[in-house]
């Protein structure tokens, strides 16, 4: 697998060992997530897929620290970020998330909104920190909204916006949250280009959550599949595609073998949620 | 051709703008719905209380005798608009109100906002607040007058008490109304606790802050006007009462009418510096269609 190597040497190798989480909102125990484990390599693309409230998203609140987890532990290369006697992994600009809906603050512009990090994290000073998010916003073709505030512009771009936000940190690792959900197709495969981009120049390692099994294959170097709550690890599937990839790989004789694979995988699943939904019903 | 886009959406400047505002408010239909409504109140309060002098309306003075004291140079019933006194009475009660809704604004969005922000301070403060909340302001005037020397203590604390309450309740729901998100996207980013309040719990909870003052100034002029009703020696609302009292309904209508006028112009500055200070939030309904 051809991968460049990153300007600053990071490496975001992330390693979650039988991780359990249970909710225990109304005194009925729920278990999310089920004695999961997962290696993910440094400057991978990892993409997760699974039914819809599977667990994913506390896997992924998990290692950015916004949830506790209930046994297990998760590293970041060879760290602890948490585990036995520390539940609760500190949030940390190393592990960048973007949210599923979007969260640009929407009282700062694009510019200040990227600017945010570098200056509260005094990395930069306020005025070094606004020249250099200029910069980068233009980088990813948002030079001339700069100064407009995220509810003035479309989605694609607060989503673009979102992820500059992220990248000006250096981060190690980018956890995304299905961030492309209800876009249409269009400005979807807009945002993959420009995700891809990112990724070849940066080498940020990835974790990515969705429900697009095409999008899975298209942007991963592995597709996990995870099953129905509790979350479990079912089957992983590399994807050997050689980057840089483009759109016209979606119509390759290996892309879509790989998509029946994938499908087969998740189709089961979804099929066992939706049963256990109606259960939960009845 | 950049010279060509660039005229072609350039749009008035300075005093330009103000013309072109002007005359866009002119040709619009909204103002001659505006006029053609008050004119239809005016005429039918004329019609009650002179025109055909309805039963118990007839007591009141009419829209023909107000404004003829109201713009009369040496009224017949004291008040009109070349009168010192007037002039005297609507400052004393402005006055008031700075104080009082300047009061309530510095205390209560602080606390509303720790109120929101921290589970300790709401579990300390917030059953106190919405038990002494409904205690109506009229019934807090005794109090206030044992509690508070001269004729300005009380007014003034009656005036802020009211309009604290809301202050601090909406301060503290807009708080509880911003999105988890934002406060993770804060974290992630390596903010400090005070970088989350200043640039999160702070803008995300404006547009609320700014509902509740104007509610607040509204609520100010409100127990203002009733405490001075009670225990004053001047403002509106004692030239309400105190006209009243001397048989003179003429500056009593007029002080009603007043107050009416400098409420809305009130609340119109609070809204202002609410659209100012939330461009974002401004824009954002625009681009809603609002």
């Amino acid at each position: 697998m051809a991968k460049k190597t990153s300007k600053t040497a990071k490496k975001g190798e992330i390693s979650i060992k039988n991780v359990t989480k249970v909710y225990d909102p109304t005194g009925v125990n729920v278990m999310a997530v089920d004695n999961c484990s997962m290696e993910i390599a440094g400057g991978e693309v990892c993409m997760i897929v699974g039914p819809s409230g599977c667990g994913k998203t506390t896997l992924l609140n998990s290692i950015a620290g916004f949830h506790s987890i209930t046994e297990g532990s998760i590293h970041l290369d060879g760290e602890l970020l948490c585990g036995p006697g520390k539940p609760k992994a500190e949030q940390s600009a190393e592990r960048m998330v973007v949210f599923q809906h979007g969260a640009l603050f929407p009282w700062k512009t694009l510019q200040e909104n990227v600017a945010y990090g570098p200056t509260v994290q005094k990395a930069m000073s306020a005025s070094e920190a606004m020249d250099k998010a200029g910069h980068m916003l233009a980088d990813a073709g948002l030079g001339s909204f700069i100064t407009k505030f995220p509810g003035e512009v479309s989605s694609g771009m607060a989503r673009r916006a979102e992820i500059v936000r992220a990248l000006i940190n250096n981060p190690k690792v980018l956890l995304l949250d299905e961030p492309y959900r209800a876009m249409d197709a269009l400005t979807k495969q807009i945002m993959h280009e420009s995700l891809l981009e990112t990724y070849d120049r940066t080498g940020v390692t990835i974790f990515f959550i969705t429900h697009d099994l095409e999008e899975a294959i298209f942007l991963g170097d592995k597709v996990h599949v995870v099953t129905t709550r509790p979350c479990q690890l079912k089957k992983t599937i590399e994807v050997k595609i050689p980057r840089p990839r483009s759109f016209e790989t979606q119509s390759s004789e290996e892309f879509r073998k790989l998509l029946v694979e994938v499908n087969d995988a998740v189709h089961e699943e979804a099929v066992k949620a939706f049963k256990a939904g109606e259960r939960e019903m009845a | 051709m950049s010279n060509a886009a660039n005229t072609r959406i350039s749009e008035p400047q300075g005093i330009d703008m103000v013309f072109y505002r002007i005359k866009k408010n002119f040709t619009s239909v909204d103002p001659y719905l505006t006029v053609f409504g008050i004119f239809l109140w005016l005429f039918a309060y004329w019609v009650l209380c002179e025109g055909l002098q309805i039963w118990r309306f007839s007591k009141l003075p009419g829209p023909v005798a107000i404004s003829k004291d109201w713009f009369a140079f040496e009224p017949f019933q004291g008040i009109s608009i070349f009168t010192q006194e007037y002039y005297e009475h609507i400052r004393v009660s402005c006055q008031r109100i700075l104080i009082a809704f300047g009061l309530a604004t510095g205390l209560g969005v602080p606390l509303g906002l720790f109120m929101g922000w921290s589970r300790k301070v709401r579990d300390y403060v917030f059953p106190i607040i919405e038990t002494l909340r409904p205690i109506p302001i009229l019934a807090w005037v005794p109090l206030s007058i044992l509690l508070l020397p001269g004729f300005e203590g009380p007014v003034i604390f009656l005036a802020t008490l009211a309009s604290f309450f809301v202050t601090a309740l909406n301060a503290m729901l807009g708080v509880d109304s911003i999105d988890e998100e934002y406060f993770r996207a804060a974290g992630c980013l390596g903010s400090s606790k005070w970088d989350v309040f200043k640039n999160v719990v702070v803008p995300g909870a404006l547009p609320f802050i700014f509902t509740g003052l104007q509610i607040s100034i509204g609520v100010a002029w409100f127990s203002l006007v009733a405490a001075e009703m009670v225990s004053g020696d001047l403002g509106l609302g004692y030239l309400i009462v105190d006209a009243y009292m001397n048989n003179v309904t003429v500056p009593m209508v007029i002080a009603m009418i007043t107050l009416g006028f400098i409420g809305y112009f009130s609340s119109g500055c609070v809204r202002a510096l609410g659209n100012k200070l939330m461009a974002w939030h401004v824009k954002e309904l625009a681009q809603q269609g609002r």
